[in-house]
C-alpha cells in the first residue's frame, strides 16, 4: 500500500475536500432553483393553491400558512429551514407530509432502477465487447444499429408497444400494476420486467458505446500486446486482461446515467401504472400539488449529486494513475 | 502506409488546402450513409411540416362519429382515431409541433447558453465560479424532471413546453461553450489578437466563437433530437400541445387507451418520433466525425 504513505494520498484528500466543498454552493443553487419554481406560477400563488376554493378566509389561511404574505427571501429562508430539518411541506391533496410520500414511493422506483441497470449491463457490456473485438464486421455493425435504436426510441412508445405485444397479443404479462417483491416475488417480477426493460434499453445502448470505445482503446495497449506475445488465448486476453481495465470507465460513466434512469422512470411508471417516484411527480403536477413537485425534484437532485460524487471517488480509487 | 497510397497523399493534401473547412466537412458528411439517410428523412419531415395543408389528405381536427377507430384502408391509409380523425393527417400536422419544439427550444438554449459560456470561460474569476455553480445545480436535476417541473409551474401549452425544454437544455451549452473557450483562449492566434489590442468582446465574438462552432453544431443537432423526445413526453403527459391540435406525444397518450381495439393509433406517431430522432442522431454522429480535425 505504498501510495497511502506518499504525497499522492494527500493530493487525493485535497481533491476530495475540494470536490465536497463544491457541493455546498451547488446544493445552495439547487435549492434556489427549486424554490423559485414557485415564483413562476402565474397570478397569486395562494389563489392557485386554493384551486376551486374561493372562500377568502381559506385563501387568507393558505397565505399565512405558506408565508406568502412575507417577502420572498424570508419565504426562502423558512422553506430551506424546513427542508434541512427534513420537512418538505405537506401534500395539498391528501394532507400527507411530502417526506412520507417520497419514502413510500422511492423503494418502488429503486427496484425498477436496479433491475434496469442489471438488464442494461447484461445487454450493453457483451454487445460492446463483441463489437470492439469484431470491429468492422457484421457483428460490430449490428451492435451499433442496436445502440442507435436504443438511443432513438422514445421509452413511452417502446412501453406501449411491449404492452401491445406481451399483454394484449400474447397475454404473457400484466399490462399495468405493481406487486411488491415481499408479497409475491414471481408476480412482482412479472409486473416489473417490462418497465425495467424499457428503462434498461436506453442505458444498454449508452453502455454499449462506452464499452466499445474503452475496449478498443485497451485492446491497443502495451499490456494486451504483451499478453498476446506470451501466447495467451484470445479469449483470456479479452475477458481477463482487457475487460477488467475497460470496465472501470464504463462503470463510472454508467453511474452518470442515473439521471436518464430517473427521467425515464417518469414516463415508464406512468405507462405501466407503477406507483413509484415518477408517477408521484406526474400525479402531483396534475393535482397542482406544488410542494410534492418541489420535494421530488429536490430529492432527485440530491441523489444525483451524491451519486456523481461517489462515481468520482470510485474512479480515483480504481485508477492508480489519478492518485497523484 | 503502403507504397500504393503514398502517391495519393500529396494530392489529398492539396485538395484539403483549397477547400474551405465547411465544404470539407460537408463532403465528409455526405460520404456517410447513415448521415445521408438522416438528412433525407429530416428533409422529408420538414417538407411535410411546411406543406402540411397541401399534403394532408384530411383536416387533422375534423371529427366524425361515423368513422371512429377505423382500421387502415384505402380512404384512411393509417386508420382513424377515437374521434374519427384521420391518423395520417394528424401525423403530418404533428410534425409541425415536434420540429418546431425541437428547433425553438434548442434556439432558446443556444441563445442563453452560448453567451453565458463565453462570458464564463473568457472572463474567469467570480463570474465563472457563479455561472459554473448555477450550471452544476441545473445539471443536477435530471433533464426531463426539470422540464416537467418547469412546464408544470408555467402552465400547460406548447409554448411553455418549449421554454421549459429550452431552459433545461441551456446548462449543457453553457458547459460545452465554457470548456471550448478554455481550450481555445490559450491558442497563439487569440494571444496575437489580444496583443494588437482588440477589445475583449471582439476577441470573444470574432476570434473564439467561430472556432467553437463545430462543437456547438454537433451538440445542437443531438439536443434537437433530445428536445423532440422531451416535447413528445410533455405532450404525452398533457403538458405540451393542447387538444385538439395534433402532436405525436398526445396522440400516443390517446392511443394507449385503445390499444386493444385500435393499435394503429399507437404505431404511427411513435414511428414518426423514432424516425426523426434516429435521423438527427445519425446526422449528429456524422457531423461529429466529419468535423473532427484529427480525422483527415
Amino acid at each position: 500500500m505504498g501510495w497511502f504513505a506518499s504525497s499522492g494520498y494527500e493530493d487525493m484528500l485535497n481533491f476530495l475536500a475540494r470536490r465536497i466543498a463544491q457541493l455546498i454552493p451547488t446544493l445552495f443553487f439547487v435549492s434556489i432553483l427549486i424554490f423559485s419554481l414557485q415564483q413562476l406560477l402565474p397570478g397569486d400563488p395562494a389563489l392557485v393553491m386554493a384551486g376551486e376554493e374561493r372562500d377568502p378566509a381559506v385563501i387568507a389561511q393558505i397565505r399565512a400558512q405558506y408565508r406568502l404574505d412575507q417577502p420572498i427571501p424570508v419565504q426562502y429562508v423558512y422553506w430551506v429551514k424546513g427542508v434541512l430539518a427534513g420537512d418538505f411541506g405537506e401534500s395539498l391533496r391528501n394532507k400527507l407530509p411530502v417526506r412520507q410520500l417520497i419514502a413510500q414511493k422511492l423503494p418502488v422506483t429503486m427496484q425498477l432502477a436496479f433491475m434496469a441497470i442489471v438488464i442494461a449491463f447484461l445487454i450493453g457490456v457483451p454487445a460492446g465487447i463483441i463489437s470492439a473485438v469484431k470491429k468492422g464486421t457484421v457483428w460490430d455493425y449490428g451492435a451499433n444499429v442496436f445502440a442507435l435504436w436504443g438511443i432513438s426510441t422514445p421509452n413511452f412508445w417502446l412501453g406501449i408497444m411491449l404492452i401491445f405485444l406481451f399483454s394484449i397479443k400474447l397475454g404473457w404479462l400484466p399490462a399495468s400494476g405493481y406487486v411488491s417483491p415481499i408479497e409475491n416475488w414471481r408476480a412482482s417480477l412479472a409486473s416489473t420486467i417490462m418497465p425495467a426493460f424499457v428503462l434498461g434499453n436506453a442505458i444498454a445502448a449508452i453502455l454499449m458505446r462506452h464499452t466499445r470505445s474503452a475496449m478498443l482503446q485497451v485492446l491497443e495497449s502495451d499490456y494486451v500486446r504483451t499478453a498476446r506475445a506470451k501466447g495467451l488465448s484470445e479469449r483470456s486476453i479479452v475477458l481477463k486482461h482487457a475487460l477488467r481495465n475497460a470496465l472501470t470507465p464504463v462503470i463510472t460513466l454508467g453511474a452518470l446515467e442515473l439521471g436518464t434512469l430517473l427521467s425515464g422512470a417518469v414516463l415508464t411508471e406512468q405507462i405501466f401504472s407503477v406507483p413509484g417516484f415518477g408517477k408521484l411527480i406526474v400525479d402531483a403536477v396534475f393535482n397542482r400539488d406544488y410542494a410534492v413537485v418541489q420535494g421530488v425534484v429536490l430529492v432527485t437532485a440530491t441523489i444525483y449529486i451524491t451519486l456523481n460524487l461517489v462515481a468520482d471517488i470510485a474512479y480515483i480509487l480504481v485508477n492508480p494513475r489519478l492518485r497523484g | 502506409m503502403t507504397g500504393a497510397t503514398l502517391t495519393a497523399i500529396p494530392l489529398a493534401g492539396v485538395q484539403d488546402e483549397l477547400e474551405s473547412p465547411a465544404r470539407r466537412a460537408l463532403r465528409r458528411l455526405l460520404k456517410r450513409k447513415g448521415a445521408v439517410f438522416g438528412l433525407i428523412v429530416i428533409s422529408i419531415f420538414m417538407l411535410l411540416a411546411l406543406f402540411a395543408p397541401l399534403v394532408a389528405p384530411y383536416n387533422p381536427i375534423a371529427t366524425s362519429w361515423t368513422l371512429v377507430r377505423q382500421p387502415p384502408s384505402s380512404l384512411h391509409w393509417l386508420g382513424t382515431d377515437d374521434l374519427g380523425r384521420d391518423v395520417l393527417a394528424r401525423v403530418i400536422y404533428g410534425a409541425r409541433a415536434s420540429l418546431l419544439a425541437g428547433l425553438i427550444s434548442v434556439g432558446i438554449a443556444l441563445s442563453i447558453g452560448v453567451p453565458l459560456g463565453l462570458l464564463s470561460g473568457y472572463r474567469g474569476g467570480l463570474v465563472d465560479a457563479l455561472i459554473s455553480r448555477i450550471t452544476d445545480a441545473m445539471l443536477a436535476c435530471p433533464f426531463l424532471i426539470l422540464a416537467i417541473a418547469l412546464a408544470a409551474f408555467l402552465g400547460p401549452s406548447l409554448g411553455n413546453a418549449m421554454i421549459a425544454i429550452g431552459v433545461s437544455t441551456t446548462p449543457i451549452f453553457v458547459r460545452l461553450t465554457r470548456g471550448q473557450v478554455m481550450n481555445v483562449k490559450v491558442e497563439d492566434y487569440v494571444e496575437a489578437a489580444r496583443a494588437i489590442g482588440n477589445p475583449r468582446w471582439r476577441i470573444a465574438l470574432v476570434h473564439i466563437l467561430p472556432n467553437i462552432l463545430p462543437a456547438l453544431l454537433v451538440q445542437a443537432t443531438l439536443s434537437i433530437a433530445a428536445a423532440i423526445i422531451a416535447e413528445a413526453a410533455l405532450s404525452f403527459l398533457g403538458l405540451g400541445q393542447q387538444p385538439p391540435a395534433p402532436s405525436w406525444g398526445s396522440m400516443l397518450n390517446a392511443a394507449q387507451r385503445f390499444l386493444t381495439s385500435a393499435p394503429w393509433m399507437a404505431i404511427w406517431p411513435g414511428l414518426a418520433i423514432f424516425l426523426v430522432v434516429l435521423s438527427l442522431n445519425l446526422v449528429g454522429d456524422g457531423l461529429r466525425d466529419a468535423l473532427d480535425p484529427r480525422e483527415r
